[in-house]
């Protein structure tokens, strides 16, 4: 009966206690009861609270995630976990930074697809650019895949961050 | 303990800090081994009398003894251990307590504060370590938070589902001063747990129950968490309702063995009766089970017909690996507690003829008399060996531990049990060398109780030690250990599964258990054949003090019935002389 369900995509928002080691209980979990992780952004968002906001993007069937969402739960530095695809119509951004070698053409191409992207050059030689930017996983993903014969060095991204539409809270 | 201006904020030190927190909570009994790190400790100790130590032979054992004295009782289990091997052998207790949901406190020493992190010695990552397998853990890195902490470990570990804490205590922390602030009622900041059951998903059920046409209840160690009120109302409803019951491994004792709507044990080597009531089922009302894979066998053929009520206080266990209709999250008591005034609200009427088919279906089920064996001649089967220990002991005040395997499975089936904690054994974890430290605990709880440890002759000798501990706080524990010099359970999976290669199943060279009870300073009796098992029994009871019975068993026999693997619950072997089921490939993967 499981075996038959699809693997969904889901975001989770998981408001946690900034305290020692709360991140390494939400890996933890992830990691022993075989649940993914494709990507993964932490950062305290109340100081006075000591909250730290964890947004974590997983797939799995249904059965797989809503069990993954009780497991979240019943940690005790948790104090919430919320659905963001599910519960909410949420907005996602990712920021990249993106590395790009190159000279003549390609060097020129890769600065003009940039442009189209939107993307910020926050440093440069003459022989290379680090471009900065920001939008849907997706949309970073084209730009990768597009800068990969232009010379592409290197990439780091922060993973997912996600906030509910309206003016609601999460 | 130094004056201070203000009386409800006494100054102490950390390791003075730990003690009156204990106190504070209520705490009589705990177990444990002292070691460097965790000195100041048993110093602060020394001068209490209000907490009395046992001391162990071994971590593993103080867990286990807390265990069994925290499931007997229905109080936390307090252990107390040293850093580094002190801690990382507590591991396997604290694993155990976690799968089977038992309140354990664990306090761990660890090396100074400053010295975290540089291998230094006796250094082990405990909060690291016992992360996984402890419901909540804490590195106390401020002397000011360890009030707090010391409470909040109690909150935790008896709130909602219960189970294991650990606070990892460096020993300046011991040392360092600061206010001592007494435990509040004000609960935990996050970790509130849902106690009363959603009243709309009750009235549900209880309609869902109503309109059964085969209703079975099906009840696990939550019940018995949820304190004696608990089973006190499952008797109630079961009553009132008239519908079958059986009980996994955990819940044994919740209700009485001896009642006639009792079907007995379910699961891989539950009852004929029991495991096809499962299967065949309209409505199942599941209390504070958590559909275990020893319970359900294969899920894709897990009882398909059925209506499925699941009441649990820990919201993971709702459709874990089973889907259910109707989810009721909270505290086994107040759900049953709210499913009696639905059902006399509601008039309901318990009406013989809705279920006479159902009934008539269970007692053709019942004649197959599937626990029934063969005792002939001289060689003690093991089943009878359970069932004169049984007859012998009824009109005792008795506690039961055991230990994992065939012989565990052989206690849970001819043991009857009409009060629950009194069965006290490894489930979840299943973890050899969990009996004979259990009793300990029990023995230290009910000190005027009989205490028997069900033993394997392979598990037994894993804590053996325990033996020591036992003799010291003058604990008359008795130890009856089926002897068929297997680990049987291993050797019974090699015959069915591997076609009979037993590798590395047999122990060529095992203790003489008598010389051994002897050495400890205990009392030893050897049972050779059925004739002497009475008399054998009766003077394991005669004897005040640990005694180790070493009682001689059929070195073949099986432990039936016994659903295979990957099989469904309608799929039982019954016995030896059954067709020789083919298991699938599928279900040699599962354990």
């Amino acid at each position: 009966m499981m075996k038959d369900q699809p693997s969904e995509r889901r975001c989770i928002a998981i408001l946690v206690d900034n305290e020692a080691g709360v991140l390494a209980r939400v890996i933890g979990l992830f990691s022993g009861r075989g649940y993914n992780i494709d990507s993964l952004t932490v950062s305290e968002v109340d100081p006075q609270k000591h909250t730290s906001r964890i947004t974590i993007v997983s797939n799995g069937t249904a059965m797989i995630l809503e069990q993954l969402k009780a497991q979240l739960g019943r940690l005790v530095p948790v104090q919430k976990v919320v659905d963001m695809t599910l519960d909410h119509d949420s907005v996602e951004r990712e920021l990249a930074l993106v590395k790009v070698k190159g000279t003549g053409e390609k060097r020129v191409e890769s600065l003009r697809l940039s442009d189209a992207f939107r993307a910020q050059v926050i440093d440069t030689t003459h022989e290379s650019f680090v471009f900065e930017l920001t939008g849907s996983p997706s949309k970073l993903d084209a730009f990768v895949n597009l800068m990969r014969p232009l010379g592409l060095v290197d990439v780091s991204r922060s993973g997912v961050a996600a906030i509910a539409r309206g003016s609601e809270g999460m | 303990m130094k004056a201070n201006k203000d009386a409800s904020h006494p100054r102490m030190t950390g390791a003075e800090i730990v003690i009156q927190a204990l106190i504070d909570q209520g705490v009589d009994v705990i177990f444990g081994y002292p070691g460097g790190a965790v000195l100041p400790v048993y110093d602060a100790l020394f001068e209490h009398d209000q907490i009395r130590h046992i001391l162990v032979r071994h971590e593993q054992g103080a867990v286990h003894a807390a265990e069994g004295y925290a499931r007997s009782t229905g109080k936390p289990g307090v252990v107390l251990v040293t850093s580094g091997p002190g801690a990382t052998n507590a591991v396997t207790g604290l694993a155990d307590a976690m799968l089977d949901s038992i309140p354990i406190i664990c306090l761990t020493g660890q090396v100074a504060t400053r010295l975290i992190g540089s291998d230094a010695f006796q250094e082990a990552d405990t909060v690291g370590i016992t992360r996984p397998c402890t419901k909540h853990n804490w590195l106390v890195n401020d002397v000011d938070t360890l009030p707090k902490i010391m409470h909040d470990a109690f909150y935790v570990a008896t709130h909602g589902r219960p189970g294991p804490v650990v606070v990892d205590l460096p020993k300046d922390i011991q040392f360092a001063e600061a206010d001592y602030t007494g435990p509040s009622n004000e609960g935990h900041r996050n970790y509130q747990p849902q106690v009363k059951g959603d009243p709309d998903k009750i009235e549900q059920a209880v309609a869902a129950m109503a309109n059964a046409r085969r209703p079975l209840f099906y009840t696990g160690g939550g019940v018995i968490n949820a304190g004696p009120e608990a089973s006190r109302r499952l008797r109630e409803l079961v009553q009132l309702t008239g519908f079958p019951i059986t009980s996994t491994l955990m819940g044994l004792g919740a209700y009485p063995a001896s009642d006639p709507q009792w079907l007995g044990l379910v699961g891989m080597h539950g009852t004929y009766e029991s495991n096809n009531a499962m299967h065949d089922c309209d409505v199942m009302i599941n209390i504070g089970a958590r559909f275990d894979d020893r319970v359900t066998g294969n899920i894709e053929k897990f009882s398909p017909g059925s209506k499925k009520i699941h009441v649990d206080i820990d919201p993971s266990s709702i459709n874990k690996t089973i889907m259910v209709d109707i989810p009721i999250v909270g505290d086994c008591a107040h759900v049953l507690a709210a499913m009696l005034e639905v059902w006399k609200r509601k008039k309901i009427k318990k009406d013989p003829s809705m279920h006479r088919d159902w009934w008539q279906q269970i007692d053709t089920w019942r004649a197959r008399n599937c626990l029934s064996y063969q005792q002939k001649g001289q060689v003690i089967q093991p089943q009878y060996a359970i069932e004169r220990l049984y007859a012998l002991t009824r009109d005792k005040d008795v506690y039961i531990s055991t230990e994992v395997g065939q012989h565990q499975m052989w206690a849970a089936q001819h043991f009857k049990f009409e009060q629950p904690n009194r069965w006290m054994t490894s489930g979840g974890l299943g973890t050899m060398g969990y009996g004979l430290p259990a009793a300990v605990g029990i023995q230290i709880a009910h000190p005027g109780s009989l205490v028997i440890d069900i033993a394997g002759e392979a598990s037994v000798l894993m804590t053996m030690q325990e033996m020591s501990t036992a003799m010291q706080y003058d604990l008359p524990i008795k130890i009856f250990i089926l002897n068929n010099q297997y680990m049987g359970m291993v050797r019974q999976w090699q015959e069915l599964l591997h076609d009979k290669r037993y590798s590395h199943s047999y122990t060529e060279a095992l203790p003489d258990f008598v010389k051994l009870a002897d050495a400890y300073g205990g009392h030893g009796i050897r049972i050779t054949c059925a004739d002497e098992l009475d008399a054998g029994i009766q003077e394991m009871m005669a004897v005040d003090k640990p005694v180790l019975v070493d009682c001689m068993v059929d070195q073949q026999a099986n432990c039936f019935p016994m659903i295979p693997s990957g099989a469904a619950h309608n799929e039982m072997i019954l016995s030896d002389q059954d067709e020789p089921t083919e298991i699938s490939e599928e279900g040699k993967m599962l354990v």
